[in-house]
C-alpha cells in the first residue's frame, strides 16, 4: 500500500503573529512548525503503516527551507519526502496550490492520499478536498478515523454533532482532523537519520499536466485585499436582572440576533 | 570554529523541548511533593528512544552523539531535576560502561535492552563509608567455582529499586606494596535485580530531587555468574573514574538545565509581578541580576558542550568533564538562590517552581565528584 501525505509548514502561533507593513503576515519573524491537522494526517497515515507494511510519502509544496518539515516526517516515520518548489509558484492560492500539488502527485504511486483538515495560517479547509477533485478520486473530508478494508477505505467523519462512517474505493483522499490522533514524537535517532535522507525536489518543469495559467500568484484568483489583526471586542453589556427575567432577557437577544 | 548547532541538534533540542513541556512539566511538581518515581514519563522516555542517545544503533541505541544526548538532559533538566538526572545515570553510568569495557555477550544480553529502553540501568560505588574515598569501600566479591559472590552494601544509589541492571565496584584482591601498605584493588560487575541475595534498604529522604529514587544496595552471599565481571578483574577503579569523567558530563547538562530553567521561570515572574505601581523587571536591580545569571549559564552551556565534544572525540577528557561540572553546578546553585531571591516570599513557598529548582541545583555540587573532588582533578592535571 502506497499512501502520499500533504503537510505545510505554517508560521507557530504559539508565540504571536507578526505582520508586515502592508499586513501580510512576516513568516520570517515566526518560528514555523508542521500544521497540526497535517501532523495528525501523518500519524495516521503511519499507524497504517504499522498495520499494513505501507510506504509513505510526504509531499509539501513551500520555499527550500520547508524541507524542515519533510525532515521532521522522517524523523516521525515517513519513508520518502517530495518538495515543491519554485519561484514561479510563490503566492498560491488554493486553487493554484492544489493544481500544483495535485500534479506533483501525479507523478507518484498511491492507493491513499491523507491530508490535513485544514493550515492554522489560511484555515480554508480547500486544498485537500481541491486535490482530490483535480486527481478525480473520492474525497471524505474530517476524519475521525481511517481503516483499510481490503481495497476501500473505512472513514469515520466527524460533524459537530454525531459521526458518519463512509467507505470508499481506493485510490482516494482523506482530510483528517488534528484530534483524529495524538501524533507521535520523533526519535533522537530518527532525527539523525532524517538529515542522512534524500529530499526529491520538484520544480515546474518537473510537474506534468499542469496549466501555467493555474499557478502561483498570477494563477491565483483568490487576492488577499488585506490582512490584519484581530479586533479585540468591545465590552459586554452587563446587566443585573432575577432569574426570571434573565431567561426571557436571554432569549429575546438570541431571537434580536437570528441565533434561534 | 563555529558555535551555531546544525540542523539535525536543533531540531533534537526542539524534540526534547516539546517532551519536557508536555510531559514532563506538568508532573514536575508533583514527583517533588510526593517524592515519588516518575515511572510514566521513564516509559515513555524509554519508548521514544531518550534511554539510548549516544549508544550505536548496533546496540539498540539511537547512534547519536554526545552533545544530542546532554541536550536532553539539559532540556529535562530545565522542568525537573529529576527526571534529568535518571537518564543521566542510566545513560552515563550503566550503558556507557558496558558499551566501553563489555565483551561482546555483555553488550548483547545488558546494553541492548537498556538502550532500547526495555531496561532501567543504575550504577554503585558510593559506600556507607566509602564516598570521595574510595579506598574505604568493604563491598567484596570472592571468586567461587563458576561464580563471584558478593557481600557487602552500597549506599545514595540514583534508580535504586526501579533499575533493572547495576553496575557494582567491589574489591576484589588486596594487594600489599613494597612499603608493607594494603592496597585494595576492585573489580566491576554486572549485577540483575532479582538475583538472589541481592536486595534494597531504605530509601534516602532528600533535600531536592526528590522523585529520584535513592536506594541503599544489599548484598548477602549474592551470587552472580563470573562472565558478569565487567573488564579486567582488578581494574574497577580505573573503569569507576572514566565512567565518572563521562557521569560528570550528564551531571554538568543537568545543572546547567535547572539553571536555566530558574531564568525562564525568573523572567515570566518578573514581568508579571508588580511593587511601587510597575512590573520589578523595570527596575535595574533585577535586570541586573538578570544579566549576571543569563551570563553565567551561557558560560556554563559552552562548558558543557565543549565537555561534551571532548568525549565524543578525544581518549581522556576528565579536565573538561570535571571544569564543567564544577562550573554548571556552581553556576546552577548561585542562579536558583538569585532567582529565589527574585521571586520574593513567593519564591520560598513550594507552589513556585524555583523553590524546587534552588534545592534540586545543590545536589549538582555534591554527587558524581563534588565540587571539590573536580578541583582535584583539574588542579593535579595542572601539576603532574
Amino acid at each position: 500500500m502506497k499512501i502520499v501525505v500533504c503537510v505545510k509548514q505554517v508560521p507557530d502561533t504559539k508565540n504571536g503573529v507578526v505582520f508586515n507593513a502592508d499586513g501580510t503576515l512576516n513568516r520570517a519573524a515566526m518560528d514555523k512548525v508542521m500544521n497540526p491537522d497535517d501532523k495528525a494526517g501523518l500519524e495516521v497515515a503511519l499507524q497504517l503503516k504499522e498495520k499494513y507494511d505501507a510506504e509513505i510519502t510526504v509531499v509539501t509544496m513551500g520555499i527550500p527551507d520547508a524541507d524542515a518539515v519533510l525532515r521532521e516526517a522522517f524523523a516521525m516515520g515517513a519513508d520518502k519526502g517530495v518538495l515543491i518548489t519554485d519561484r514561479v509558484l510563490g503566492g498560491a492560492d488554493t486553487w493554484a496550490t492544489s493544481s500544483t500539488i495535485a500534479a506533483g502527485i501525479r507523478n507518484l504511486d498511491y492507493d491513499l492520499i491523507i491530508t490535513g483538515r485544514q493550515a492554522i495560517d489560511g484555515d480554508t479547509a480547500q486544498v485537500g478536498p481541491q486535490i482530490g477533485e483535480h486527481l478525480g478520486i473520492p474525497v471524505i473530508s474530517y476524519a475521525k478515523s481511517v481503516e483499510v478494508e481490503g481495497n476501500n477505505i473505512i472513514v469515520e467523519r466527524q460533524y459537530d454533532d454525531r459521526t458518519h462512517k463512509l467507505k470508499a474505493a481506493m485510490p482516494a483522499l482523506v482530510t483528517c482532523l488534528a484530534e483524529a490522533t495524538t501524533p507521535r514524537y520523533m526519535t533522537p535517532g530518527g532525527i539523525f537519520d532524517a538529515f542522512e535522507k534524500e529530499v526529491t525536489v520538484w520544480g515546474r518543469n518537473d510537474l506534468k499536466d499542469l496549466d501555467d495559467a493555474n499557478v502561483g500568484l498570477a494563477g491565483s484568483p483568490t487576492k488577499i485585499a488585506k490582512a490584519s489583526d484581530k479586533v479585540r471586542k468591545g465590552a459586554g453589556e452587563k446587566v443585573t436582572l432575577d432569574p426570571t427575567e434573565s431567561v426571557k432577557y436571554i432569549m429575546d437577544k438570541l431571537n434580536e440576533k437570528h441565533v434561534i | 570554529m563555529d558555535f551555531t548547532l546544525d540542523k539535525k541538534h536543533e531540531m533534537a533540542r526542539q524534540l526534547f523541548a516539546e517532551f519536557a513541556e508536555k510531559e514532563v512539566k506538568p508532573l514536575a511538581q508533583e514527583t517533588d511533593e510526593l517524592e515519588q518515581f516518575p515511572e510514566e514519563t521513564v516509559k515513555k522516555m524509554q519508548k521514544n528512544g531518550f534511554m539510548g542517545i549516544p549508544i550505536p544503533k548496533e546496540y539498540g541505541g539511537q547512534g547519536c552523539d554526545v552533545l544530542t544526548y546532554v541536550m536532553c538532559v539539559e532540556e529535562l533538566s530545565k522542568v525537573c531535576g529529576t527526571t534529568g538526572v535518571i537518564v543521566s545515570a542510566h545513560t552515563s553510568l550503566c550503558c556507557d560502561p558496558i558499551l566501553t569495557y563489555g565483551t561482546e555477550e555483555q553488550k548483547q544480553k545488558y546494553l541492548v535492552p537498556l538502550a532500547k529502553g526495555e531496561k532501567l540501568g543504575a550504577f554503585a560505588l558510593t559506600e556507607p563509608g566509602a564516598g570521595t574515598d574510595a579506598q574505604g569501600a568493604q563491598t567484596k566479591a570472592v571468586e567461587d567455582g563458576d561464580s563471584w559472590v558478593l557481600n557487602g552494601s552500597k549506599c545514595f544509589i540514583t534508580n535504586g529499586k526501579y533499575a533493572d541492571i547495576y553496575i557494582i565496584f567491589a574489591v576484589t584482591d588486596v594487594i600489599e606494596d613494597a612499603k608493607g601498605r594494603k592496597n585494595k584493588r576492585f573489580s566491576a560487575f554486572i549485577v540483575e535485580k532479582g538475583t538472589p541475595g541481592f536486595s534494597f534498604g531504605t530509601k534516602e529522604k532528600k533535600m531536592g530531587i526528590r522523585g529520584s529514587a535513592t536506594y541503599e544496595l544489599i548484598f548477602e552471599d549474592c551470587r552472580i555468574p563470573k562472565e558478569n565481571l565487567l573488564g579486567t578483574r582488578g581494574k574497577g577503579f580505573a573503569i569507576a573514574m572514566h565512567t565518572l569523567d563521562g557521569g560528570r558530563i550528564g551531571i554538568a547538562a543537568q545543572a546547567l538545565g535547572i539553571g536555566e530553567g530558574a531564568i525562564d521561570c525568573t523572567v515570566n515572574f518578573v514581568k508579571e509581578r508588580k511593587q511601587f505601581g510597575r512590573a520589578i523587571g523595570a527596575f535595574q536591580n533585577t535586570q541586573f541580576q538578570l544579566a549576571d545569571m543569563a551570563t553565567r549559564m551561557q558560560a556554563a552551556q559552552m562548558m558543557v558542550y565543549r565537555a561534551a565534544l571532548a568525549k565524543q572525540t578525544q581518549r581522556v577528557y576528565s579536565v573538561e568533564a570535571a571544569q564543567a561540572k564544577l562550573f554548571a553546578a556552581e553556576a546552577a546553585m548561585a542562579v536558583t538562590t538569585k532567582a529565589v531571591q527574585l521571586h520574593g516570599g513567593y519564591g520560598y513557598t513550594r507552589e513556585y517552581d524555583v523553590e524546587r529548582m534552588m534545592r534540586d541545583a545543590k545536589i549538582t555540587e555534591i554527587y558524581e565528584g563534588t565540587s571539590e573532588v573536580q578541583r582535584m582533578v583539574i588542579s593535579g592535571n595542572m601539576l603532574k
